[in-house]
């Protein structure tokens, strides 16, 4: 059972990991005080989930290596995080937008998981769906706002649409140790999210006066650990102090 | 900034059975994002069940005038203080 289960575990454990790091490049840079605290609070939540999925996988791994080994001691291509993730935060309402993005698919995949016969994964969820309730409310309340606010945020919006919802479809995408998890019941079917996850964005984007777009071509390969160019930068920063100092404890 | 944005009053109720209390002030330019504000600002490590947000202009304060006459009437009306009897030991804290 292990292999596919440690590498489904895996790619779940990347995507909370590289988007909790993107949030917490925030930290001291946010445009209000409040969102200074809340942005890195969120990526927080995250790097929980990050933490708990790692130590799982840890447990499974063939190479038998530690949770932090794992999050901080991999090459790029190891990382097997939907592109989505790795896309750098630019400004508040593109962050707030793939944020939104990331906590709707979220959402309904721990609603679906709440029953996995693998507890660990099970217990999680249960934690996870709370949290991202929160997560999705606040970036849900922020793309309104900014959508329907000055000219200005809506361009903004609209140009954050235009470039990440080319990078929405991953998130859908079942690889073959997922595929295998599904039929154990350990995780749910990514695939079959997608149409809900479609209405509920465009009720959020309608509400906020923003158009739902059609796009003809969707960008993946992160869980082939194909990523984007931000991706080296991205490791170089996270893996620092574990490179640095490597086995350091805090 | 500030011209845009509303400034509010949190309050934060840490249990049942307590009052709301007062923790420290936000800047938002909507009730729905000063709740969100306000909790990740003040209740970040469980410190409360409750929030409720109130913005600042409607908040009717006392002068430092009006506290100091309020206190000095109450000074020579000591028997106000409950503090001419022993409290059983029973009773514990008071």
């Amino acid at each position: 059972m292990s292999d596919h289960l440690f590498s489904s575990i895996l790619e779940l454990a990347d995507d909370h990991l590289i988007l909790g790091h993107r949030l917490s490049e925030w930290c001291g840079h946010a445009p209000t005080l409040e969102e200074d605290l809340s942005l890195p609070n969120l990526g927080l939540d995250l790097l929980g989930v990050a933490t708990s999925l790692y130590s799982f996988a840890s447990k499974l791994d063939s190479k038998c290596r530690s949770d932090d080994q794992l999050a901080f001691g991999r090459l790029e291509r190891e990382y097997k995080s939907c592109l989505l993730m790795e896309k750098p935060n630019e400004h508040f309402g593109y962050t707030m937008l793939k944020q939104l993005y990331f906590s709707t698919f979220m959402e309904m995949f721990w609603e679906n998981s709440l029953h996995s016969k693998y507890e660990d994964i099970a217990a999680v969820a249960s934690k996870s769906v709370k949290e991202i309730a929160y997560h999705i409310r606040h970036s849900g309340e922020w793309v309104i706002r900014l959508g329907d606010g000055t000219k200005e945020s809506r361009n903004k919006m609209l140009e954050a649409i235009y470039e990440l919802h080319p990078y929405t479809d991953e998130l859908f995408h079942m690889s073959k140790c997922s595929k295998q998890c599904l039929r154990d019941g350990y995780l749910p079917d990514r695939s079959k999210l997608r149409s809900s996850w479609i209405t509920r964005i465009e009720s959020i984007f309608e509400e906020a006066t923003l158009p739902f777009p059609t796009i003809s071509y969707f960008h993946a390969g992160g869980r082939d650990g194909i990523h984007t160019e931000s991706m080296g930068h991205l490791i170089s920063e996270m893996q620092y102090l574990q490179r640095a100092y490597p086995g350091q404890k805090w | 900034m500030e011209k845009e944005t509303l400034l509010w009053e949190v309050f934060v109720r840490s249990k049942n059975g307590l009052s709301h209390k007062h923790v420290g002030s936000i800047h938002a330019s909507d009730k729905m994002m000063a709740l969100n504000s306000a909790r990740d600002t003040y209740t970040r490590r469980n410190e409360g069940i409750s929030i409720w947000v109130v913005p600042s202009h409607l908040i009717t304060a006392s002068t430092s005038n009006d506290i100091s006459d309020a206190l000095a009437n109450s000074e020579n009306k000591i028997y106000r203080h409950p503090s001419f009897y022993d409290i059983p030991d029973d009773v514990g804290h008071m």
